[in-house]
């Protein structure tokens, strides 16, 4: 009995540590810290899947950005005034899931032969690619609205409660910021079990032998060119459904907010997380997000305190410490923060 | 005909950009199989370096091409010295490291070189005076500048210089053993550390030329110059197949080539569907035809099995 | 002068008569109560200060700056309490997520408004959040109309947006410089895609024929083929909509590549950076900057050369607009006498405000009214006024003040920025006198 007893527990300690968190978080920071959540929590999502592609099978991608576009936009697209179209949030992110996956698929197909950073630049030009379109379908018929980006986005509602604003419960107003984190951990756990499944499935296996040799896992009968697009179109796939939770969080997109900078983001916090391994990927994903912040706050006052006045403008400052970050961590833990277990072991033979 | 013409020489002069700094990316994978992401900032280094020499240099009457040699002159050992430092405090270390580790410092580097260049030249943009000179030459209706003679001719010559480094010369040697395999390189008495951090410097003196060549063709410097022109030299050099010299040189004639017609042309292609706005699509989507065909660019030699 | 000598003056009687929420009446014991510490009214800017774009969002920095500086030196009193203005500076990267989290900073801050941000990208998703919060947000260089057209209360603009601006270029191609054949070229940013498209809209309402229309992106730095593209149609003018660091080598690169026609650009390139950037190819080349000459406004000069003397650079472009955003708030808290955002908010539509870039007064809308836009021609690489467009017609009545000589001590402190001299001002002020000669 206390075996099975232990697992439940730790359970309910962590929902009732996310369940928490906004407060503890809002009350005593403010709620732009839980803004910096929401965002780090779609970072996660963001990660875990460029995990299924980077960590389980080995494609290094530089252009997943794209897929968070295409799923942004196509929310944007279909519930805002723009087209005059308002679809529900719940028939949208399916879409955008399924149409994300469908590029993934399209990127995957001419990139089947290509390995390491060939398959890397093809990778790139494509989030180019998408974001270009983005940014110039505005002529000679205006899809995408061009650079001016889409306003006035209908937010994410829930039986048709929008999250946009606070709501009333038990007396406390909620704002909204804590709704649309509720939403988000909810889905990001959701994507949690799907990768966790994943890992531990036949394709999973599958996208780990072809990471680790591609021949030897033709060879067992391993359909290559199928798994391979299958990890493209699942990864694409998470990208999407964070891409339309975006769109309705933000309630504007705009094409410079998927840059090849954000590919780089995401791709950092998937290694320096610790690639293929989810709960490292989480922290990654978390810590990047996060970090930049808690720069942006911290620099002045410590300079303060260590020199009495502020010898470097902060916002140099907060940069230049964010790429000492990733530097010193690759350095001294070149497998990432939580590696999984057999990495560490095959690093250390 | 004019147009067309005047079209392939401004592709050739920014094919000829493009190359200087491929050539560096290309050398640094040739040895050691990294895609070194901090190279454009370098170059970045490279030109601003030279820029803050070259201001007083030309304000005290030196004349002008004398002025961007004495720049040139502080630049490169400035650059080379900034290359060795990368490559010991992010790369060396992380020699035996999973593939991407390397990746991500190079990144880091790139920021935090950014940072420090701001933090010293300062976030505006730097003009880059005109000392070189920019006659303007016509061959059969279309216009070339010297200094863009200048330019196509100092990227060959580097070509040619490296080639006959890597291929002639006992360094050469050495490198190339080096990259066939570093420990057996060893083995036979080369030390691989001392060849890697030397690759990296040449390297990183092509680059400081590189960036005053850019500065002063187009008249600008600035802190954040590096990155696309890093980006574009990279795409350079994968399409000429990474790693080769020669077709770091192709790759970037060509780039620059596709980049002119189709800014060019595309209009006129599509209907005026498309403008010159998908400058950038149409040179990625030319390289993505050619990597289906050809997976490892054009002149690069068959990646094995294991890469 | 009678704010500053009401600002002198520390009376306990006028703060027995005025205290309203902000501060508990002092004790009536001691006869001459020590003054209250002064009340600390925090305001935030927004620009980016990392990236491309960081040299533009420091200047922006910059000329808020030297507004809360100026304000500050005239010891405002506002609601009875002595006022001290701050300013909360953030970097939003240019970046709409990071625009969304310093928003909500400002929120949780407490900010009593917002000057910001520089892009429309960011200045739209955060105008949201700051319209949710009750929070005034006045953007000094956003030009994108969506900001505007959402139906929020709480955003405005000093700038003239890309409809107005557009709209005097195009007809002053066609009219004054007899432009029958353009070239359009943009950068394909939300604000010189924005400029073009309305610029090509006027230009052809006004018998201009567009031969070319070409892009190119806000990082480029050769623009040889477009260029040669745009000569083989042979127009008589070419207009950019971009930034002054594309400009300039974009009218080198003319000039190599024998492009006959001028440069005709909008604010982006009108700065002090582009006959740096482009060197003699600048000669001739024309621009336009929303508002009024800085020369010709009271307190204009004065202020380019404090700007010099207090940051030791030159102006690069929109400081005078945020120096104009910071003014125009505090202007709106002086007449409502509150610095609580809910009621200078309903000021701020009476704003009737003399700033160094124009007289600045809001329609129904937020955006300024009657913005005018003064046109410029390069000349020896200086940028020489033409003709200025649209003119607001009261520009005579703040002469007075203006007069004073800029390197005034603190002490006499009206000196510094032309008071505002709106009619419920001049009301609270006049007011409050015999409360003080009591």
């Amino acid at each position: 009995m206390n075996t099975h007893a232990k697992p439940w527990q730790g359970i309910v300690l962590i929902a009732l540590v996310l369940a928490a968190l906004p407060f503890a978080v809002g009350l005593g920071m403010g709620n732009a810290w839980v803004r910096v959540l929401d965002f780090a929590l779609l970072y996660i999502m963001l990660a875990l899947g460029l995990n299924i592609v980077v960590g389980f099978a080995g494609l290094l991608d530089l252009g997943y950005i794209a897929f968070y576009a295409i799923g942004a936009y196509l929310y944007a697209l279909l519930a805002s005034p723009h087209f005059g179209l308002h679809w529900p949030t719940w028939a949208i992110l399916p879409l955008g899931a399924l149409v994300s996956g469908l590029f993934g698929i399209l990127l995957g197909a001419p990139t089947l032969r290509l390995r390491g950073d060939y398959l890397a630049i093809v990778t790139l030009g494509f989030g180019e690619i998408v974001r270009i379109f983005l940014n110039n379908l505005n002529s000679p018929v205006n899809i995408t609205n061009g650079p001016q980006g889409i306003a006035r986005i209908d937010p994410i509602s829930i039986a048709g409660v929008p999250l946009s604003k606070p709501l009333e419960f038990l007396g406390l107003a909620l704002p909204g910021v804590y709704l649309y984190y509720y939403l988000f951990v909810l889905l990001a756990l959701v994507i949690i079990f799907i990768s966790l499944r994943l890992e531990d499935s036949r394709i999973g296996r599958a996208w780990v032998a072809i990471r680790e040799d591609e021949v030897a896992a033709k060879t067992c009968g391993i359909n290559v060119r199928n798994v391979k697009l299958l990890a493209f179109a699942m990864g694409a796939s998470f990208g999407g459904v964070a891409g339309g939770l975006f769109a309705g969080f933000q309630e504007f997109v705009s094409p410079e907010s998927f840059s090849l900078m954000e590919s780089v983001m995401v791709l950092c916090m998937v290694v320096l997380g610790g690639m293929g391994h989810i709960p490292g990927v989480i922290l990654g994903g978390l810590l990047l997000a996060v970090l930049p912040e808690v720069l942006r706050h911290g620099a002045a006052p410590v300079q303060k305190l260590l020199f009495g006045k502020v010898l470097i403008d902060p916002e140099s400052l907060r940069m230049l410490l964010f790429g000492l970050t990733l530097i010193l961590v690759m350095l001294y833990r070149p497998a990432g923060l939580w590696p999984s277990a057999t990495r560490k072991r095959e690093l250390s033979a | 005909m004019d147009t067309f013409l005047q079209q392939i020489f401004n592709g050739l002069t920014l094919g000829s950009i493009y190359a200087l700094v491929a050539l560096g990316y290309t050398m640094v994978y040739g040895i050691m199989g990294l895609v070194n992401f901090a190279h454009g900032e370098v170059v970045m280094i490279g030109a601003l370096t030279a820029l803050a020499v070259i201001k007083p240099l030309a304000a005290a009457g030196l004349p002008g091409p004398l002025a961007v040699l004495g720049g040139i002159a502080v630049a490169i050992p400035v650059a080379m010295l900034l290359g060795f430092c990368i490559e010991r405090i992010a790369y060396r270390p992380l020699r035996n490291a999973p593939r991407l580790a390397p990746l991500i410092t190079a990144i880091g580097v790139s920021i935090v070189l950014q940072q420090l260049a701001m933090i010293i030249w300062g976030r505006n943009y730097h003009s880059f005076p005109p000392l070189m000179p920019a006659t303007v030459r016509e061959f059969g209706g279309a216009q070339i500048t010297d200094l863009q003679i200048i330019i196509v001719i100092v990227a060959g010559a580097m070509m040619v210089g490296l080639l006959l480094l890597v291929n002639v010369t006992r360094l050469g040697r050495a490198m190339r053993a080096t990259a066939e395999n570093p420990q057996i390189a060893g083995l036979m008495g080369v030390d691989a550390n001392r060849i890697i951090s030397l690759t990296f410097v040449i390297g990183s003196a092509l680059a400081a030329v590189a960036g005053v060549m850019v500065a002063a063709n187009y008249g600008i410097a600035h802190y954040n110059m590096g990155f696309i022109l890093g980006l574009k030299a990279f795409t350079a050099a994968v399409l000429g197949g990474i790693g080769n010299l020669a077709g770091a040189m192709l790759g970037g004639i060509l780039l620059g080539i596709i980049e002119s017609l189709g800014a060019g042309y595309i209009g006129d292609l599509t209907g005026g569907f498309m403008g010159s706005d998908y400058q950038d699509v149409f040179a990625f989507f030319v390289l993505i035809v050619v990597l289906i065909f050809r997976p490892s660019g054009l002149m690069g030699e068959k990646v094995s099995e294991r890469a | 002068m009678k704010l500053s000598s009401l600002a002198l003056s520390v009376s306990s009687a006028l703060i027995l008569i005025s205290c309203g929420k902000e501060a508990p009446p002092p004790p009536p014991v001691a006869a001459p109560a020590p003054p209250p510490p002064p009340l600390v009214v925090k305001l935030g800017h927004a620009a980016p200060l990392t990236g491309p774009q960081a040299h533009l969002g420091k200047d922006n920095e910059n000329g808020a700056q030297l507004a809360i500086a100026d304000a500050n030196a005239q010891k405002p009193k506002i609601g009875g309490r002595d006022i001290v203005f701050e300013l909360m500076a953030a970097d939003d990267q240019a970046d709409p997520k990071q625009g969304t989290l310093v928003a909500q900073g400002f929120v949780d801050a407490k900010v009593n408004g917002v000057i910001g941000h520089l892009n429309s990208g960011t200045t739209i998703p955060a105008s949201k959040i700051y319209s949710d919060a009750g929070l005034p947000q006045i953007s000094p260089s956003a030009t994108n109309p969506q900001y505007t057209l959402q139906g929020f209360k709480t955003a405005y603009r000093v700038m003239a947006n890309d409809v107005q601006q557009g709209k005097v270029l195009g007809e002053y191609a066609a009219k004054q410089l007899a432009a029958k054949k353009m070239a359009i070229i943009d950068d394909k940013t939300a604000y010189g895609e924005g400029l073009a498209k309305e610029f090509k809209k006027a230009a052809e309402a006004a018998g201009v024929k567009i031969v070319a229309e070409e892009h190119t992106d806000d990082k480029a730095v050769d623009f040889a083929a477009i260029l040669t593209k745009v000569k083989s149609k042979k127009p008589d003018l070419v207009f950019y909509g971009g930034m002054d660091a594309q400009a300039g080598p974009m009218a080198a690169q003319m000039k190599k590549l024998g492009v006959k026609a001028k440069l005709l650009m909008g604010d982006g390139g009108c700065t002090a950076e582009f006959p740096k950037l482009a060197g003699e190819a600048a000669e001739g080349n024309y621009c336009s900057l929303p508002g009024v000459p800085l020369e010709k406004m009271p307190g204009g000069i004065s202020f380019k050369d404090r700007y010099k003397a207090k940051f030791n650079t030159d102006i690069q472009l929109y400081a005078p607009y945020v120096y104009d955003a910071v003014m125009v708030m505090i202007d709106a808290m002086k007449r409502a006498n509150s610095v609580e955002a809910a009621k200078y908010l309903a000021e701020l539509p009476k704003t009737s405000y003399a700033g160094v870039t124009s007289r600045i007064s809001f329609d129904d809308k937020g955006d300024i009214k009657d913005g005018a836009v003064t046109l410029y021609q390069f000349k020896a690489g200086m940028k020489e006024p033409l003709e200025t467009i649209g003119a607001a017609p009261a520009e005579a009545p703040v002469a007075a003040t203006a007069a004073v000589p800029p390197a005034a001590p603190a002490a006499a402190a009206a000196a510094v920025p032309p008071a505002a001299t709106t009619v419920p001002a001049a009301a609270s002020a006049a007011k409050a006198a015999p409360v003080e000669k009591k």
